[in-house]
């Protein structure tokens, strides 16, 4: 019945799209191009998005990359985005903001206001790390040049359609991966090993989907990802995602983790397409993510780190 | 008679959750007091807190009887397709001449400069403006004219964020209760029990915690999972999120903060010379006798530095988190 549904939904909806969210984690340099090589080659997600969200520390070693990496996506025929870092305080991030605010023929994702600010009304993507939870803040996003918007992972369905139905923008949500929870001026991964950030010695790229935090019961609780703290549990929206575009959710945010993403998108693309049933798609999913566990409770209204199972 | 702040005289800006609280700092030289109102619409949305439209119009008339201002933080963010309660706040704040409407949502700013030209607007920390090219925008397109700084800048980075702003002020938190994650950006609390400050106006709320007690002793949780342990001979603190403790890389640790509160009061002249407008203590939810011996230390310290006296030796340890201090992201080396 769900894939029937799925499918029936779908014909009404036959545009939604796939966004690869950026890299949230600190990677090599060589390991994110071979990942967005194959991402432009072999991937079904129609938008791809690039660039340090965390920490701009991170961004001299990836920087050299950028060029080659837009140039395959978009010979894909990618659409591709540049996101902004999220908490922008020196100097040297302004600039850095400024810079991005700049580029001509290239969408950029504004993940901190004075980066939506600076795009003087040229069009823009407003990140899920702005804090977009009602109509008028969508319009104000709107007049400064906001063509989509991704919102953040705390609200519920109703919330989402809600405010997709009140805006021509684009909507998007997310939809996989785990979830950038928080954002801080102190690194946790280089605390937790006892070090500044100023002398980080980069630990956080030990942790290629972040440290895993556990409660003193040993219960899986967060993760860690530098300055970011993040949700232990991978989002997972495969049950939601048909009836989500049914009610006016054109576009859903995979979070870019170490398992094989192409085989993920192709997963969602397959369910929303109502190829695949929901329940062979979640047991397909487990398998590609080993030692992943999942969570969908913000899009029920719950608490973030629940399950609940479809008809619950 | 509290003045109009200047370079010179920076303002103090003092919580109330209550009426007699209210009293109780304007009493002990508050130049302003902030307050909100009884529902979702402020980040201090907890049981038998905050003021009524009534208790609001009275608070405000005591204290500008004596000098004092009264701010209203309306600094949640409206729900989606139900601002009605939102709006109608800002429009009461306006109505009862409250000094200022401190706000977060982009959306609530813009109806607020357009509904109401006349109310001054301050930035809530929950917006963490945390460069000029985003002061500069909530001033330029809302006519924001305060901005409270989110807790992730140093003294230094204070300064040249002064520098560059003019004249929007700039507030900073100098006592209280500290978020180690920058205000406003932080879902750990819905992601634990479906509630959050940006949502609901509360963090850890305390409908979802549980203390039990074990034979090594008690275990604090929230939303089900275990924040803290303690022996049978500590006190068990309230389990606020991030001050829990947590396994990582195979080590129990407080690992984002130790149950501690911000306390800059040595740091006043650092924070004067940077040229921020007024300083904020947190605690909304703390009795009037808190609010009292904070607003009597910080008047005492901020009347030594305007006449180049040495500060007061205070001591507030009795009254902070766990009896731990810390000047958190005002120095670098707290990152």
């Amino acid at each position: 019945m769900p894939a029937e549904a799925g499918a029936r939904r779908l014909r009404d909806n036959p545009m939604t799209k796939l966004t690869l969210g950026p890299v949230l984690f600190n990677w090599k340099p060589e390991t994110l191009r071979d990942f967005y090589f194959r991402m432009a080659d072999e991937s079904c997600v129609d938008s791809v998005h690039v660039g340090e969200v965390v920490c701009s520390k991170r961004t001299p070693f990836f920087e050299p990359f950028i060029p080659e990496i837009v140039e395959r996506l978009a010979a894909a025929g990618k659409e591709v985005v540049l996101s902004s870092l999220a908490l922008i305080m020196s100097d040297r991030e302004m600039a850095q903001a400024r810079d991005l605010a700049q580029s001509d023929g290239i969408m950029v994702e504004a993940n901190d206001i004075s980066v939506a600010a600076l795009m003087q009304g040229r069009p823009f993507v407003a990140g899920p790390l702005l804090n977009v939870y009602n109509e008028g803040t969508l319009a104000t996003l709107r007049s400064m040049g906001a063509v989509r918007v991704c919102l953040p992972a705390e609200l519920s369905a109703d919330a989402v359609a809600a405010l997709a139905a009140s805006t021509p923008m684009e909507v998007e949500i997310q939809a996989f991966g785990r979830l950038p929870l928080a954002i801080s001026a102190r690194c946790y991964a280089a605390r937790a090993r006892n070090l500044s950030k100023d002398g980080c010695q980069y630990v956080c790229a030990d942790d290629p989907d972040g440290m895993a935090v556990e409660t003193l019961d040993e219960v899986p609780f967060l993760a860690v990802n530098g300055t970011q703290t993040m949700s232990y549990h991978a989002m997972d929206l495969l049950g939601d995602v048909a009836g989500l575009a049914a009610r006016g959710i054109g576009r859903f945010r995979l979070w870019p983790q170490t398992f094989d993403m192409v085989a993920v998108a192709a997963l969602f693309r397959a369910v929303l397409a109502g190829k695949a049933g929901v329940e062979e798609a979640e047991d397909r999913l487990a398998t590609l993510c080993p030692g992943a566990e999942f969570a969908n409770g913000y899009i029920h209204g719950r608490p973030g780190h629940l399950f609940i199972e479809a008809g619950d | 008679m509290a003045s109009v702040a200047s370079p010179n005289r920076p303002e103090l800006v003092c919580p109330a959750g209550t009426p007699a609280a209210l009293r109780s700092a304007v009493d002990a030289g508050a130049d302003c007091v902030y307050v909100g109102f009884r529902d979702e619409t402020n980040a201090r949305n907890f049981p038998g807190l905050n003021f009524n439209r009534k208790e609001l119009a009275e608070g405000i008339a005591y204290a500008h009887e004596r000098g004092a201002k009264v701010l209203v933080a309306i600094n949640t963010f409206p729900r989606a397709g139900q601002p009605e309660i939102w709006h109608q706040a800002v429009a009461d704040a306006a109505k009862l001449k409250a000094d200022a409407a401190i706000l977060a949502d982009i959306g609530l700013i813009e109806h607020a400069h357009r509904a109401h030209p006349e109310l001054r607007l301050h930035l809530s920390v929950q917006a963490a403006a945390s460069n000029p090219d985003a002061i500069r925008f909530y001033a330029e397109r809302f006519g924001v004219r305060r901005v409270v700084l989110p807790r992730v800048l140093t003294v230094q980075e204070i300064a040249a964020v002064n520098a560059r702003i003019a004249p929007v002020e700039t507030e900073v938190f100098v006592f209280g209760g500290l978020c180690v994650m920058a205000e406003g950006r932080c879902a750990l609390s819905s992601y634990a029990t479906g509630q959050s400050p940006n949502m609901n106006g509360v963090c850890s709320p305390a409908g979802e915690v549980r203390y039990t007690e074990t034979s090594q002793g008690i275990t604090s949780e929230l939303g089900g999972f275990t924040i803290n342990k303690f022996a049978h001979d500590e006190p068990a603190g309230y389990p606020t999120l991030c001050k829990g403790r947590f396994i990582a890389k195979d080590k129990a640790s407080y690992l984002f903060e130790e149950p501690t509160s911000l306390n800059t009061l040595s740091m006043l002249p650092d924070l004067v010379k940077a040229g921020v407008t007024a300083f904020k203590i947190e605690g909304r939810q703390r009795g009037r006798a808190y609010v009292a011996a904070v607003v009597q230390a910080f008047r005492a310290g901020v009347d030594a530095v305007m006449a180049g006296k040495p500060l007061p030796d205070i001591d507030l340890d009795r009254i902070t988190e766990g009896g731990k201090q810390t000047t958190g992201a005002y120095e670098k080396a707290w990152r």
